[in-house]
């Protein structure tokens, strides 16, 4: 379902590379974690699923569309389409657990009775019933993902992209972030994530990208982390 | 579409509210651009209607002799009558001089006492010309230059004009009123346009601290328009709060400078004030929204580019 095909991302100077020559695909219902070292490549190959970075050379297909020739009045239709997970969380500070899940599907014109319904589910899932009325900043890190995670969640996106969802998460947290992620996939939904992160790898078991310089270096299913 | 409306209506309400530091900021920065707008409008017309007042004010008196036979006083009066430029002429007989004479100085002992003495009233009739403008006044005066000429020197009908005398205190006074006006615009300019900067500036700033929410927003899948539209309703909402609060400030000020201003420039601005409210608060509220609004939708544009 995604697609890269021989994608490289040059820097303006023209000569330092991102990403090079990067072929894969991930195809439905896939748990595909990607790791590799700081600079590897690894935050700028999930920018370009989600449209927010360019390929300089390749393509970047989302089924059968040209994920970088969508004309930008579509892109929010298409983000839509992708739950995102990030390292800093990025929830709305303004805006209590509750409504940073609901803001994804108001963004995603759903109406009131839905989101009434689809929300309290999304924190039951991610255990965070209780937390529903918290701010942000009342909440622990792992909290703040796990709001996250049910905001990305929400919608019932084709795909959830994770980059570094456990990086600034103690060990319980990140193992509790990782079971949940492993929920969503074996109820049916797609994940690519990045992370630093051995345990995470040796306790998932499932397929490991490894990422050098901007280059794919291995691809293993059932894959250990190997650096 | 009205889910959608209804949506971004709330998430301004709420975004007013729970951002109160910034919108009370915004608010006042408003209020300063619009206090001084306000301030402009007002003193525009003070000035304005004082030079008016002052325009009808002036006319040409034209004194006649004691001893002129009416015959000759009625022939000129009909004549400048007649002229275009004239709007209105007032004839005061040389009794009602008198009269007025005598209750212009009831209180002064010589002047009457001098009357007193005198068998005869002193007085000649006089006429006071009014033009149609300021400018007809120098052709009115020259015909009746014109008419003291054609008199014969042993029986003198016109004892005086004034207009020579008039004029140049009329001169300076529309000079003064005149440079008063434009220093007071350029000052204006340059104030209003400042009030705005700022306004535009501080608008930016919130919405500055609004970029990561923005950014997020973006990534969620929310539209354009989706952001935007609490930002705008956000700025609109500043406009109109300003607006009222600055109408609220101004009504005291104006109660309290209308007898000021009544017993100066005999211009109550507290009457305007009251007469003209609907106008001053359409001009006021209006201008308040449109900077509020203009300013959101250009800072929100610079962070939904990318």
């Amino acid at each position: 379902m995604i697609y890269f095909d021989n994608v490289s991302k040059l820097y303006n100077d023209g000569r330092s590379a991102a990403l090079q020559e990067v072929t894969f695909q991930v195809t439905p219902k896939e748990f595909v974690s990607i790791v590799g070292h700081s600079g590897a490549g690894k935050t700028t190959l999930l920018k370009m699923i989600i449209a927010e970075d360019k390929p300089s050379h390749g393509q970047v297909f989302f089924e059968s569309l040209d994920v970088h020739q969508i004309p930008r009045g579509k892109l929010p239709r298409y983000r839509r389409k992708i739950g995102t997970v990030f390292q800093d969380f990025k929830l709305l500070p303004h805006k209590t657990a509750y409504e940073n899940i609901a803001f994804a599907m108001e963004a995603n014109g759903r109406s009131d009775e839905e989101i009434m319904e689809n929300v309290p589910q999304a924190l039951a899932l991610v255990d965070l019933d209780d937390k529903a009325w918290n701010f942000p900043h009342e909440l622990s890190g792992g909290e703040k993902q796990r709001v996250a995670i049910a905001r990305a969640i929400v919608n019932q996106p084709d795909i959830i992209v994770a980059d570094e969802p456990t990086g600034n998460l103690d060990p319980i947290a990140t193992y509790e972030v990782v079971q949940i992620l492993k929920k969503i996939n074996d109820l049916g939904t797609t994940v690519i994530m990045t992370t630093h992160n051995k345990g995470v790898i040796d306790e998932l078991g499932r397929r490991v990208i490894t990422m050098d310089e901007g280059r794919i270096v291995r691809d293993d299913e059932n894959g250990k982390y190997v650096l | 579409m009205l889910t959608g409306i209804r949506r971004v209506a709330k998430a301004g309400f709420v975004g007013f509210w729970r951002n109160a530091y910034v919108s009370i900021a915004s608010v006042f920065v408003i209020m300063v651009a619009l206090f001084v707008i306000g301030t402009s409008m007002f003193l525009d017309q003070l000035l304005t209607t004082s030079l008016t007042q002052l325009q009808q004010k002036v006319d040409i008196n034209v004194y006649f002799v004691p001893s002129a036979p009416q015959t000759d006083i009625d022939a000129i009066r009909s004549a400048v009558e007649a002229l275009p430029d004239v709007s209105a002429v007032v004839y005061t007989s040389r009794e009602e001089a008198l009269s007025k004479y005598r209750e212009r100085n009831q209180n002064d002992e010589i002047a009457m006492q001098a009357l007193a003495e005198l068998d005869d009233n002193p007085l000649g009739a006089n006429i006071a010309i009014l033009a149609n403008q300021t400018s007809q006044y120098e052709s009115i005066n020259l015909f009746l230059e014109e008419k003291r000429d054609q008199e014969s020197a042993q029986n003198p009908v016109i004892d005086e004009i004034n207009y020579p005398r008039n004029k140049e205190a009329i001169d300076t006074l529309t000079d003064i009123i005149d440079g008063v006006e434009f220093a007071s615009l350029v000052t204006m300019i340059i104030l209003i346009l400042a009030a705005t900067l700022i306004t535009f500036n501080t608008i930016r700033l919130a919405i500055y601290t609004a970029r990561e929410e923005i950014s997020i927003m973006r990534l969620v899948g929310a539209s354009n328009m989706f952001i935007r539209g609490p930002f705008m309703l956000q700025g609109l909402m500043y406009g109109l709060v300003a607006g009222v609060i600055t109408l609220i400030i101004f009504y005291p000020i104006m109660v309290y400078l209308g007898p000021i201003t009544a017993a100066f420039f005999e211009f109550n601005i507290f009457t305007y004030f009251v007469s003209n409210f609907s106008y001053i608060f359409l001009v006021l509220i209006g201008s308040g929204m449109a900077l509020g609004l203009v300013s959101s939708t250009l800072a929100v544009a610079r962070y939904l580019r990318v």
